[in-house]
């Protein structure tokens, strides 16, 4: 309860503004946002609990948003159905590629993530029906009845997303899944000799974390109105789900949340007023920052100061 | 598509030499995260600023290679600096250093990104020597200078580094300290100094490869993402730390990249290096020379 009031009312007040507020702006910029929240608590299941890193958000969130696209031009499939096809296939990739490389050290992970990039830009740029590297022109349908924008529309709907994206993530903390995934953080043998079983657990986390990259992506072709292979698989989708949870704090499900929103707002603001490399810059050094200084992240700040306050 | 044992052979020439290449701006990473076992991402954005810098030298007239020798000794104290750095922040400490050292060394990538973006601007950069453009001919075969002698340097440095490994007290204490640090600690030795030397000299490294990059081809500052792949893939391949499996790690790097850019065409071949990594990651993850 004390997490679904609080989120609903947010969710409830999103809806009322798509309807009220004007500014279509504001709506284009939020969607980027929350979109990031998904991706950076998506990717603190596995790269926060389990303490495994994942460079291959690009490749999760890549092959959502062609997922969507492809069913949309192939039968026009309406975009729930798009969203869950995205996390079916999102998720099938974390689970090759989890029973691929998550027995090994978490360092080659995280290479073999980078990897997987590389092949799913390459496999989409020579794959002629979804656009090759030209891309796709989609031609969006009207909004459904509420709505009298398609992007307002699709906020609402991200807004939902990371609800249920930042409800699983507090699902799975709060469950013996969580105390396993924790266990592995801390130390892999003696959780494997205390009976945890690793392995499946991390390729739990690694189909979870990629299926919600997936279904965060789904709704971009429509978000754009286009898809393409360089910009769809861009590792700067790489550097904000990692970046947001290092900031935020990776042991509570509010992390990723707070630092996503942060660090995505900065970013939003910063690309419109300054350039966008400042905002790359921007990213680099609260990254090093706060990993050097804070490795709590925004939520062990806090912590620590509630607890020199209440002694 | 006509299949022609000339084609083949010329696609095997030019993989050897873009192998060699590959091998040469991968034996940096070699030592820092097959043999120090720090997980170096961004190695190729310093090797990326290392082009830059030469790029800057050979403005004033020095020699592409040349510059990036006159570099080494710079990046020695750079390398030595940011190991250092490094270890007192995460190492010493202990626990969680895997994540966080990561994402560390993934800042800093985008730094050094947004700093030559900063100074250099976002266009392309190239050098100009005598044996840049021309090429020689062997037969049928046009094989561009500037690869056969990227080919020599990379050569050389590796011949050199393998030496000094093998032959030399310190470089015997490097590779000591990566087969069992706390003995090396219980000889009298002190480890932290020894890598410290260690990754200083794989940063050097880094400069020359940087030099031997903007031979190759233009420069232009985010060429390092491309490379984190690549690099890690060869360092992989070959088995963490080995100098000879870095040779020919990066030759079968080289080779099939050649062979599949032939038979399919530029937009196939970086998957399938990258899905060679994959295949070693699933069946051999120790590497084709691992220890």
């Amino acid at each position: 309860m004390k997490f679904w009031i609080p989120a609903c009312l947010l969710l409830a007040a999103a809806a009322a503004a798509a309807l009220l507020v004007k500014n279509e702006y504001f709506f284009f910029a939020g969607y980027t946002v929350l979109m990031f929240v998904v991706l950076a608590t998506a990717w603190n299941i596995l790269g926060g609990y389990a303490g495994y890193v994942n460079f291959g958000t690009p490749a999760f969130f890549g092959l959502g948003a062609y997922t969507a696209a492809v069913l949309f031009k192939a039968f026009a499939l309406p975009l729930v159905l798009q969203i869950l096809a995205a996390a079916v296939m999102s998720g099938l990739l974390g689970l090759v590629a989890g029973m691929l490389t998550l027995r090994l050290r978490g360092i080659f992970f995280a290479i073999a993530t980078i990897a997987l990039v590389v092949i799913m830009e390459t496999l989409f740029i020579n794959w002629r029906y979804a656009g090759g590297a030209t891309g796709l022109q989609l031609l969006r349908p009207p909004p459904t009845a509420p709505f009298e924008s398609y992007i307002k529309m699709l906020f609402v709907l991200m807004g939902a997303m990371a609800v249920g994206a930042v409800a699983l993530a507090r699902w799975v903390e709060r469950s013996w899944i969580g105390r396993g995934l924790h266990a592995i953080r801390d130390s892999e043998e003696a959780a494997e000799c205390s009976g945890v079983p690793t392995l499946r657990l991390k390729v739990f986390a690694c189909v979870l974390s990629g299926a919600l990259m997936g279904a965060a992506g789904a709704p971009m072709p429509m978000y754009l109105s286009f898809i393409e292979p360089a910009s769809t698989f861009n590792l700067n989708y790489a550097i904000g789900a990692l970046a947001s949870p290092m900031i935020g704090g990776t042991t509570h499900y509010l992390g990723p949340v707070i630092g996503a929103l942060l660090l995505s707002s900065l970013q939003q603001l910063v690309t419109v007023t300054v350039s966008s490399e400042m905002n790359v810059l921007i990213v680099g050094v609260l990254l090093v920052v706060f990993v050097v200084l804070a490795p709590e992240g925004i939520v062990g700040l806090w912590r620590k100061w509630t607890r020199r306050s209440s002694t | 598509m006509i299949f022609s044992l000339d084609l083949l052979f010329e696609a095997v020439v030019f993989g050897v030499l873009l192998g060699c290449f590959y091998a040469a701006v991968s034996i940096g990473l070699s030592v820092a995260f097959g043999l120090l076992d720090v997980p170096h991402v961004a190695h190729p954005a310093l090797m990326v600023f290392g082009a830059y810098c030469t790029w800057q030298l050979s403005t004033l007239g020095l020699d592409p290679i040349l510059a990036g020798l006159a570099l080494m000794p710079p990046f020695f104290l750079l390398g030595m600096a940011i190991y250092r750095f490094y270890y007192e922040t995460f190492e010493k400490r202990g626990s969680d250093a895997g994540v966080r050292g990561i994402a560390f060394f993934f800042g800093v990538a985008l730094i050094v990104e947004v700093g030559l973006v900063l100074v250099f601007g976002v266009d392309q950069r190239t050098v100009e020597a005598s044996y840049i453009g021309s090429s020689v001919t062997f037969g049928e075969m046009r094989i561009p200078q500037r690869f056969l002698v990227a080919c020599g340097v990379a050569l050389a440095l590796m011949a050199t580094l393998t030496l000094y490994l093998a032959k030399t007290f310190t470089g015997r204490a490097i590779k000591a300290v990566a087969q069992d640090e706390p003995a090396l600690r219980l000889m009298g030795a002190d480890p932290v100094r020894i890598k410290q030397w260690a990754f200083g000299i794989a940063t050097a490294v880094a400069a020359l490869a940087g030099a031997l990059l903007i031979i190759i081809g233009p420069v232009e500052p985010t060429l390092d993402r491309v490379y984190i792949g690549r690099t890690f893939s060869v360092v992989v391949l070959a088995g963490l730390g080995s100098m000879t499996g870095t040779i020919a790690a990066g030759l079968i790097l080289g080779i099939s990249e050649s062979i599949v850019l032939m038979l399919f065409g530029a937009s196939w071949a970086p998957a399938v290096s990258f899905g060679l990594l994959l295949l070693v990651l699933g069946v051999r993850p120790q590497g084709l020379f691992g220890r």
